[in-house]
């Protein structure tokens, strides 16, 4: 630092933790309400420090869901595990093919396929959805994993990232394979997957947390229950209309919604921070 | 820019890029092609009889008081959501450079509501201040405000602000940090010799300095508002109470999905794909050119 100034580092250090403390106090009240029984969730004021039903509440929503009909959260885990998964690997393997194609080789509408992929950074499904969605029902994808997925990974950002990176490989390193007599696919499993594992798992990161994320799509797109993801169904079950929400159990969902991404985040933050500030660039 | 040494294959790159060209023709290409053909289409309430009408829907929508009020709306809440979001992140940020202990501690505290979801934030803030439970609507209405989302559209409307830009903030720090760590030292303790004291130094060195970042913010801050948060308003007050928190995403599926009338959402849908256009090309062209000092 420049100069010491005590009462100017206090109040630097007193803005962040005010502002830590309010950013996470909902995450705090959620967790609280998630470990108490029911009848104290239902008069104000509700306490500020939490019970001793942490296991029960989260015992009966991972094994009987919300409810007395509801789906056990641990299949709706699942299923958000999965469309996660695809959605995060499949736009990293599509993306980074192509990349490889645009940037190692010349072939006729290279450019035109460019431009087709960038444009997809314009619009996201939300802008477009009766008629994406009119699309995968007529291809007969509605509660089906690929219908989940495949449908959002169509992403310009990935192709971008990697487009960038194969840029900045020396071109020495592709030079050398050829005169080797190593074929394209050899150098790209040789040579530039390793080289590129830094940025897969930033990608990673910030695509699993968009997939994991993903509300409206799933809503959407899935009738049957036991394709329900986690995060559609927590939003789902806090405005059923006609009766208040078991705000303990409906917390208790909401926090194993959370979990999976935020722990995702926290591990790998700097891969996250990285690919992140990399990726808008 | 360019390679200079490539592969000579015929076949390999058109297999290697299929894939990619597939889903976004199938899934981009298509739908988009669709949404600006239904949108000069005009279906009766049964289905099965179209009519093709040019820009009838469109002009139908300008004449339409309620997606005027949506549209105003929505130019409201984006500017709210973004305002406060950067003032916010900025102040946090420029706060934490100055905290060299424990500053990685409160980096991982900040940087978490990024990976809740919209409609997730929705609920917690939805639960924060439910009017009979919420615990700080009940701090409120011990200082006599009688805050209710459910029936008061402002109060709805704040609401859906606050989960919005929560659930932004991390986004918009992590960038603000960035930005002010890749600031010279130099520069800064230059200004503090020739007796800048530490707001001067904010003002015309860090503030100028971090402008390219604040661009770039504003503009994703604003795509974010418009399309983003329409989870936070689904789970929290799905457009309510009346339409006051309805803005233009949500309308356009709500028009579509709920009131079934697609040519009408279509043509949304194809106004706001315009809007977006436009912003991502302001964009692009702040990052080609950022503000060089």
């Amino acid at each position: 630092m420049v100069e010491n100034r005590p009462w100017l580092t206090f109040l630097s250090h007193l803005t962040v933790i005010l502002g830590t403390a309010i950013i996470c106090f909902p995450i705090w009240m959620t967790f609280v309400a998630s470990t108490h029984d029911q009848a104290t969730m239902l008069h104000s004021p509700i306490p500020l420090l939490p019970g001793s039903h942490l296991i029960e509440n989260y015992a009966t929503v991972l094994t009987q869901g919300y409810g007395s009909k509801g789906v056990p959260v641990l299949v709706m885990l699942t299923n958000s595990m999965v469309m996660a998964l695809g959605v995060a690997l499949g736009k990293i393997l599509i993306s980074i093919l192509a990349a490889f194609a645009v940037v190692y080789f010349r072939f006729p509408l290279r450019m035109v396929c460019f431009w087709a992929i960038f444009v997809t950074l314009m619009l996201p499904v939300e802008v477009r959805i009766v008629p994406t969605y009119g699309v995968v029902a007529s291809l007969g994808m509605i509660d089906t994993y690929p219908g989940l997925i495949i449908p959002l990974i169509a992403s310009a950002t990935a192709t971008f990232l990697f487009r960038q990176f194969f840029l900045s490989v020396p071109d020495e390193l592709a030079e050398a394979a050829r005169v080797d007599g190593a074929s394209p696919m050899r150098f790209f499993r040789d040579i530039l997957l390793p080289m590129s594992r830094t940025s897969i798992a930033a990608l990673f990161v910030i695509q699993f947390i968009y997939g994991w994320n993903q509300y409206l799509w799933p809503l959407l797109i899935t009738t049957k229950e036991s394709f329900y993801t986690i995060v559609m169904s927590v939003s789902r079950q806090a405005n059923v209309a006609d009766a208040a929400p078991q705000w303990n159990l409906l917390m208790a969902m909401a926090m194993l919604a959370m979990l999976p991404p935020v722990l995702v985040l926290v591990f790998m933050q700097r891969l996250f921070v990285r690919g992140l500030v990399e990726t808008e660039k | 820019m360019e390679k200079r040494v490539i592969f000579n294959e015929r076949w390999l790159p058109i297999w290697l890029v299929a894939p990619q060209m597939i889903v976004t023709l199938v899934f981009f290409f298509w739908p988009s092609v669709q949404a600006v053909w239904q949108s000069l289409l005009v279906e009766d309430a049964f289905g099965g009889n179209t009519k093709f009408v040019w820009f009838e829907n469109f002009a139908q929508l300008f004449h339409d008081d309620n997606y005027f009020a949506s549209a105003r709306l929505t130019v409201v809440f984006s500017s709210l959501v973004a305002c406060l979001g950067l003032a916010l992140s900025l102040l946090l940020a420029v706060m934490a450079d100055r905290v060299i202990r424990g500053a990685s501690v409160y980096k991982t505290f900040l940087v978490w509501p990024y990976a809740v979801a919209p409609a997730v934030a929705g609920v917690l803030w939805g639960f924060l201040f439910n009017p009979s439970i919420g615990i700080v609507s009940y701090l409120l209405g011990n200082i006599g405000i009688n805050f209710n989302y459910v029936s008061n559209g402002n109060q709805a409307l704040l609401l859906v602000v606050m989960a919005a830009v929560w659930n932004q903030l991390s986004y918009n720090f992590l960038f603000f940090l960035a930005g002010l760590q890749s600031i010279p030292k130099s520069l800064i303790e230059a200004a503090a010799i020739d007796g800048a004291g530490p707001a001067r130094r904010f003002w015309d060195i860090m503030f100028p300095l971090l402008s390219p970042t604040g661009f770039f913010l504003l503009v994703v801050n604003v795509i974010y508002a418009f399309i983003g948060t329409f989870g936070v308003v689904s789970a929290l007050t799905q457009g309510g109470p009346g339409k006051a928190t309805e803005i233009l995403v949500y309308k356009v599926y709500n028009d579509g999905f709920r009131g079934q009338d697609l040519g009408g959402s279509a043509a949304q849908s194809v106004i706001l794909m315009a809007v977006l256009i436009l912003l991502t090309v302001v964009q692009f062209r702040f990052i080609e050119r950022r503000v060089h000092y």
